[in-house]
């Protein structure tokens, strides 16, 4: 058990030295730069559109590049495509397995990807003449937890088999694999330039990748429950990860470590959802107490509150023009807040 | 991890791990003093453009419905 030893030694002597040289540049906080920048205004938004159709609980969405068109995905075994404008559904496409745990759209719009407990991402083209599978992605040994196009022929997914992938749709195969969690992937999310991406993960860490060479660059810890919920802040140098432990935290890929926390005594309940505003000011959380919360992401100040599902929000979205966002829940409902 | 693995997995394993932390005790790090001030400085560039953060006019609420007119 020689090797063993001495290479946890080693292990544990590189923590201690990352540990180390964040400290050495942990200089000051958050906190104390953002306090003399004037306190975000309450936030109080109004349910603009209640999205009715879903039968069962609702356990993704995703907004179109477009801004208009939305995805969601219900445990009644369908992904429903909507027009957000009129509130009409525009497509809705039967799922073979219906406990789908994501949902998600390419930016041209013309095909969606869902997933879940049966392991596979399910490519559909939504412009064909009546929605048309074509591509099942099948090579992950447990549940798809979230994928996220990069363009019509490449996916990533987020898998509860530990690992990330980013798939080529033109053959089917995995093009890069993304090892180093030690527990189930929950959540991805790509930095604006699409070079590197971000997963969360049930080992409580998120990690920064590499799309194309598929290292891991960079590691943050703090939390202590699985990470169900990841952003990027619209800058692409810092990121927000939402938990079980009932906290947010962001923090900065150019400091390497945790720069604020949003939480509350009070709060009691798990992040299921993160999204933020166009100008990173504001993030939107969804929890499992019913609620989102609206919160400064300088000032860690709670600014609002989004009240009016009757059951646990799961997912939430802003769009890329940030004119609005919406929250989906277990409820089976979709509302759509400005 | 299983602890049904070989030894000879476990290590591997092991080796792998101190190869990541290598990896990652490198690279180069900004000071958290001008990283939250990058940040604050995007924020604020970008606050006038933020329509959640600044409030959207009815008329070009996409969202809002609309009442229909009368033609009189």
């Amino acid at each position: 058990m020689g090797e063993m030893d001495t290479l946890k030694k080693e292990a544990d002597g590189l923590k201690t030295q990352i540990e180390t040289a964040r400290k050495a540049v942990n200089d000051t906080t958050m906190a104390a730069v953002a306090s003399g920048v004037a306190a975000a205004p309450r936030i109080q938004l109004k349910n603009r559109k209640t999205l009715k159709g879903h039968l069962a609980k609702i356990y993704g969405l995703h907004w179109s590049a477009d801004n208009r068109h939305m995805v969601s995905a219900s445990q009644d075994g369908k992904l429903l495509i909507w027009d957000t404008y009129t509130g009409n559904k525009v497509y809705a496409v039967p799922l073979k397995s219906s406990w789908v745990m994501s949902c998600s759209m390419a930016p041209s719009g013309n095909l969606v990807a869902s997933g879940g407990l049966d392991n596979m991402c399910t490519i559909v083209n939504i412009k064909a003449a009546s929605p048309k599978t074509i591509r099942e992605l099948d090579a992950h040994e447990g549940y798809l937890s979230h994928s996220r196009f990069l363009n019509d022929s490449e996916i990533l997914t987020a898998s509860g088999d530990t690992t990330c992938c980013l798939w080529d749709l033109e053959t089917g195969k995995q093009k890069v694999v993304y090892k180093s969690h030690v527990g189930d992937c929950m959540c991805l999310a790509m930095s604006p330039d699409q070079n590197t991406f971000i997963s969360g993960a049930c080992d409580s860490s998120a990690k920064l990748w590499d799309i194309r060479d598929g290292g891991c660059k960079q590691t943050f810890i703090g939390h202590t429950s699985d990470i169900n919920a990841i952003a990027f802040f619209p800058s692409g140098t810092a990121i927000i990860t939402g938990s079980d432990d009932c906290t947010l935290k962001m923090y900065d890929l150019r400091a390497d470590q945790e720069v604020n926390g949003y939480q509350d005594a009070a709060l009691n309940a798990g992040v299921t959802s993160v999204s933020l505003s166009s100008s990173g000011r504001l993030v939107f959380a969804g929890y499992d107490n019913f609620n989102c919360n609206i919160w400064d992401s300088l000032k860690a100040e709670k600014v609002g509150v989004l009240s009016g599902h009757d059951n646990r929000v799961s997912c939430i979205g802003v769009p890329d023009d940030g004119l609005g966002i919406c929250t989906g829940s277990w409820d089976s409902f979709l509302k759509i807040w400005n | 991890m299983s602890s049904k693995m070989p030894s000879s997995n476990n290590v591997t394993q092991a080796r792998r791990t101190v190869q990541q932390l290598k990896i990652e005790a490198s690279i180069e790090r900004i000071k958290v003093s001008k990283a939250s001030a990058d940040l604050m400085h995007y924020c604020g560039e970008h606050a006038k453009y933020d329509p959640l953060l600044m409030g959207i006019p009815a008329s070009e609420n996409p969202f809002k419905d609309k009442k229909p007119c009368a033609i009189l």
